[in-house]
């Protein structure tokens, strides 16, 4: 049964900032509440999905998310995750994932060891996932990315992996949907821009659908994300086993 | 004992210490006299500047604090205010770019949440050497870099700004930092220790030995030795500044403060005293509280240290408690370190025992103001000069326009600004590269746009008309924007003022930028100069750079300058004239930076503005932009290069009306902008302009694969200047700052 009002939380580290554009995006185009948590606190309210939003948690001055993984909160995610909870790590939250070992593989510098912030094209490479259920097949979106550390990496079983069990959503391509090298702006290993766990309720990417949601902001396409996650939630195939969070 | 040495390191004079000691009633002991040096440096006192500044219009009814606190604040409507102000970091980007400029942009930051408002952009306006020098591309590759690590991990966007090279900025790099926040009107913070016995808060990061007399360093020219100057350049942590933003805001909207004050240049000295001289107060503080990061600082240091991320608060009484407790919960350093006192006096303890005592008033506002002499330097007849008859037209224009797009003060900026997270807040409705940023307020409908100007070379050919035109045209790109102009903040960047052709080019762009601002009804709400931007007596251009900031009523109608639609009318407003002095074609073509900038004429100047915002908010107009560096044919390019769907072409006739075709094409007239319209808009844009007596011409169409130039003689023939694919054109543009940065050096030592 679909709850009348879907509760999302947003995970709140030092030196998290777009945990403020999540809550926006949260109320505004999802009309969900949003509620934010503090990295300190050792389990999570009940909570419809989680967030964890871009950002230099603990100023990324270590490897990005390498500090953040051991916040108590993190633990409660792990739980939440675990009991089938929708888990979205955007930017740094894809990097905090990928160190709290909640998805595969690593995350190095950009190749061209700056930051980088423009509008990317990426692929939909699997509509079957609780976050892409709006996307075509091969469906091409314009997301931007800002990051220094998007330089996605696994090692050859990893990525074998990966591949097989379809867990590659989203890859770096041209405007007209091709994959390849020059489409990719940070060196990403196989082009690879999100992914989610084998379970599929634990997504990672890089570009932000939050920053691209609304019409006055010139790009709509960060709504089939977050709105995609809203039908998911809506459908109620995807709420956490009680039992396993607390 | 003070000696005549000890005076003289601390960058005093003979007659200054003799006020100190006459202030005093007695001699200063060596802490008292590093207060002084550091409150009374040309960077904390203004002292060559300050009988000058008063000329500038202050007023107006949107202004709700104009200059003197940390920053300019505005009425923005719906109970809201902007807070926004500029500095400079020149010296200490100089010594080491990236922490110099990473430091800049907290310094601003702080300056600007120090009043209650979140920041919401940043701006940097940027100068250097030719990037052929490994110096120079060493000095710019760091101070973006410097740029981007701080402002991308506060999660404020960076939107925009400008960079000119130039080798007058050889030795002497620019890099000045604007900032701008919303308040709410009913919380703005200002750096006042009000109420004998509240308590005096010491919060951020602890202090340590570094940037002591950062503030004394950038009060003096540079020499050789000044690399050996670069432990007085602080360290940035901007994870620690976010974390002090947070607390700050928190602290705010919980009512627990009375004042609060960053700690910049000049540190615990500085934010103490000017906070108990704006209250009429004195302070005591107890050094033994301060947070140290470094043992066994004597109290001269813990006083003068710049440790970045510092702020210090004044709480309501009783209240210390509860701001300790917000402090702990951010992981942010706090101490009490001292109260508010009635005597007028910043006192300073270690210990108990007093180790200083001075009024702090005569901190603040006792330092000599000087008058200093003004001369026009004999070389500005030869740089006014300019014989166009030596001049050769070009023969082949679309070398030329080539070149033009591949300098890399005109070139796209995306190699910079790539590297800043502009969209984060997710507020940026107009991004980086079009005349103005803007940025949407949410909750209204408003946005507003950014900007920040100056052609430093229009300013050494003319001091007067250079600031006029940085205030002019600051105003077009925020009109260009759809934005109505609020007010200025201004970044004044000049050489040694002892020097009399420094205080004359001083002096005259103050006047320009005064004389402009009361035309356009703008007024000036904060600002910063910085003086002594020299080295080995050779100084910089004057660079008063103009940071504006104006007001979008209907977000959704906010214009950027890419051509919208085949088919489009492109429409000029405004007249062109014969204006190569001072122009990039000038300089890229003919190696030449002399004759008279662009003549400004103020009244053209509000008219045209006022008709282009009128035909802005009726919806008139598909897509404006200014017309400045390489003049009408540049200007053009870019409307076609930034088009939102990808370059698209243009078939443009101008008419040659007597002048020179390099005139035409790249002259740098003023007061013009480039619009395009809807074909059936046309006659509605006509009559607003008639109306207003601003001279319009339509000047082609949009549309097409290739921008065609063509120029008109006076029998009617046409003939065809520039035709180039705009696939090829976006090329050049695009990747001419990229290709500057990694083309192969020269001989090293060229520009040593």
């Amino acid at each position: 049964m679909a709850r009348s009002s879907l509760r999302i939380g947003i995970l709140v580290f030092p030196g998290s900032n777009c945990d403020r554009d999540c809550h926006h995006a949260v109320t505004a185009i999802m009309s969900a509440a949003a509620e934010f948590v503090w990295h300190k606190e050792a389990s999570l309210p009940p909570l419809d999905a989680v967030i964890i939003p871009g950002g230099f948690s603990y100023g990324d001055y270590l490897r990005t998310g390498a500090i953040a993984r051991f916040s108590p909160v993190m633990a409660a995610v792990t739980r939440f995750a675990e009991s089938g909870g929708l888990v979205l790590g955007i930017c740094n939250g894809f990097q905090i994932l990928l160190e709290a070992g909640l998805l595969p593989g690593a995350m190095l510098r950009n190749r061209s060891l700056s930051f980088i912030c423009r509008d990317t094209h990426v692929r939909i490479e699997n509509t079957e996932t609780p976050f892409t259920g709006r996307c075509k097949p091969g469906q091409v979106l314009t997301l931007p990315i800002a990051h220094a550390e998007g330089n996605y990496y696994a090692d050859p079983a990893t990525l074998s992996s990966l591949k097989a069990k379809n867990q590659i959503v989203f890859r770096y391509c041209t405007p007209e949907g091709k994959v390849t090298p020059e489409a990719n702006p940070n060196g990403s290993l196989d082009n690879i821009a999100g992914i989610v766990n084998t379970t599929g309720n634990v997504l990672g990417m890089m570009p932000h659908p939050e920053r691209c949601a609304e019409a006055l902001l010139g790009n709509e396409d960060g709504r089939l994300i977050l709105l995609s996650l809203l039908d998911s939630l809506k459908s109620g195939r995807f709420s956490p086993k009680p039992a396993m969070v607390s | 004992m003070i000696t005549k040495d000890l005076i003289i390191q601390h960058g005093l004079t003979d007659e200054e210490y003799g006020k100190i000691a006459s202030i005093l009633g007695r001699e200063p002991n060596l802490t008292e006299l590093g207060m002084f040096s550091v409150m009374w440096s040309e960077h904390c006192s203004y002292k060559s500047s300050r009988a000058f500044l008063k000329k500038l219009p202050t007023e107006g009814p949107q202004v709700v604090q104009g200059p003197g606190e940390n920053a300019g604040v505005v009425d923005i409507g719906d109970g809201l205010v902007a807070v926004f102000k500029m500095e400079s970091h020149n010296h200490p980007s100089f010594i080491e770019p990236y922490q110099g400029a990473a430091t800049g942009v907290g310094g601003i930051l702080r300056d600007i949440f120090t009043m209650g408002a979140r920041p919401i952009a940043l701006l940097d306006s940027l100068r250097f050497g030719p990037l052929d020098n490994p110096k120079n591309r060493y000095l710019f590759g760091g101070v973006v870099s410097g740029i981007a690590g701080y402002g991308n991990c506060m999660g404020v966007p960076t939107v925009g700004g400008e960079v000119y090279f130039n080798e007058i900025y050889n030795h002497n790099p620019l890099v000045n930092v604007f900032c701008l926040g919303i308040a709410r009107k009913d919380q703005i913070f200002r750096g006042r220790a009000a109420g004998v016995g509240n308590p005096v808060l010491y919060i951020g990061s602890k202090t340590g030995r570094d940037g002591i007399h950062g503030a004394t360093m950038a009060s003096d020219a540079f020499d050789e030795g000044s690399e050996s100057k670069r432990p007085t350049v602080q360290v940035g942590d901007p994870f620690t500044e976010k974390l002090l933003l947070e607390a700050c805001l928190e602290l705010m909207e919980k009512d627990f403060l009375v004042g609060i004050q960053d700690m910049g240049a000049a540190g615990l000295t500085s934010s103490s005293c000017e906070m108990a001289s704006r209250a009429g107060t004195g302070i005591e503080l107890e050094l033994a509280e301060v947070p140290r990061r470094e043992q066994g600082m004597t109290p001269y240091e813990v006083l003068l240290s710049e440790s970045q991320e510092r702020m210090l608060l004044v709480a309501k009484p009783g209240r210390e408690g509860e701001v300790l407790e917000i402090c702990k919960k951010w992981d942010v350093y706090a101490a009490v370190i001292g109260r508010v006192m009635g005597d007028g006096l910043l006192r300073v303890k270690e210990k108990g025992a007093v180790v200083a005592e001075v009024p702090a008033r005569a901190l603040v506002d006792d330092a000599p103001k000087y008058e200093r002499p003004a001369a026009a330097p004999p070389y500005q007849d030869h740089l006014q000069s300019l014989p166009l008859e030596l001049i050769p037209e070009p023969r082949d224009c679309n070398a030329v326009f080539a070149a033009l797009l591949a300098s890399p003060t005109i070139a796209h900026k995306g190699w910079v600004f790539e590297q800043y997270d502009h969209m984060v807040q997710i507020n940026t409705l107009i991004r980086p590269g079009s005349d103005a940023a803007v940025l949407r307020i949410k909750g209204t409908d408003k946005a507003l746009a950014v900007t920040a100007d100056c052609n430093s070379l229009y300013c050494v050919l003319n001091p007067y008309v250079g600031a006029g035109i940085a205030v002019a045209e600051a105003a077009r790109n925020l009109v260009c924007a759809g934005a109505r102009p609020l007010a200025l903040t201004d970044c004044l960047n000049f050489g040694n003022p002892e020097r009399p052709d420094i205080m004359w080019q001083f002096i005259l762009a103050v006047e320009g930028i005064a004389d402009a601002c009361k035309a356009l009804k703008i007024p000036v709400v904060s600002g910063n100069v910085s003086f002594y931007n020299e080295t080995r007596r050779l100084s910089i251009y004057p660079t008063p750079v103009i940071g504006m900031v104006g007001l979008v009523d209907h977000a959704d109608r906010a214009v950027s300058q890419g051509f919208k639609a085949e088919g489009d009318a492109i429409v000029l407003l405004g007249e062109t004239g014969e204006d190569l002095g001072g122009t990039e074609y000038l300089k890229t073509i003919h190696h030449r930076e002399q004759g008279m900038p662009p003549m400004l004429n103020l009244d053209r100047e509000v008219a045209l503005q006022a008709v282009v915002l009128e035909a802005i908010e009726q919806g008139l107009v598909r897509s404006a932009h200014d017309c400045a560096e390489g003049g009408l044919a540049v200007a053009l390019a870019e409307c076609c290069l930034s088009a939102p769907a990808g370059p698209m072409g243009a078939e443009i006739v101008l008419g040659a009306q007597g002048l020179r075709r390099d005139s035409v094409l790249f002259g740098e007239s003023q007061s013009r902008i480039i619009l395009s319209v809807k074909p059936g808009d046309l006659e509605r844009i006509k009559a607003l302009a008639q109306k207003a007596e601003v001279p319009l011409s339509v000047l082609g169409f949009a549309g097409g694969k290739r921008l065609t130039v063509s120029i008109r003689d006076e029998h009617g023939r046409a003939a065809i200047e520039i035709d180039r694919p705009c696939q090829e054109l976006a090329i050049i543009w695009r990747g001419a700052l990229r290709s500057a940065l990694e083309s192969p050096l020269e001989v090293e030592g060229r520009h040593a």
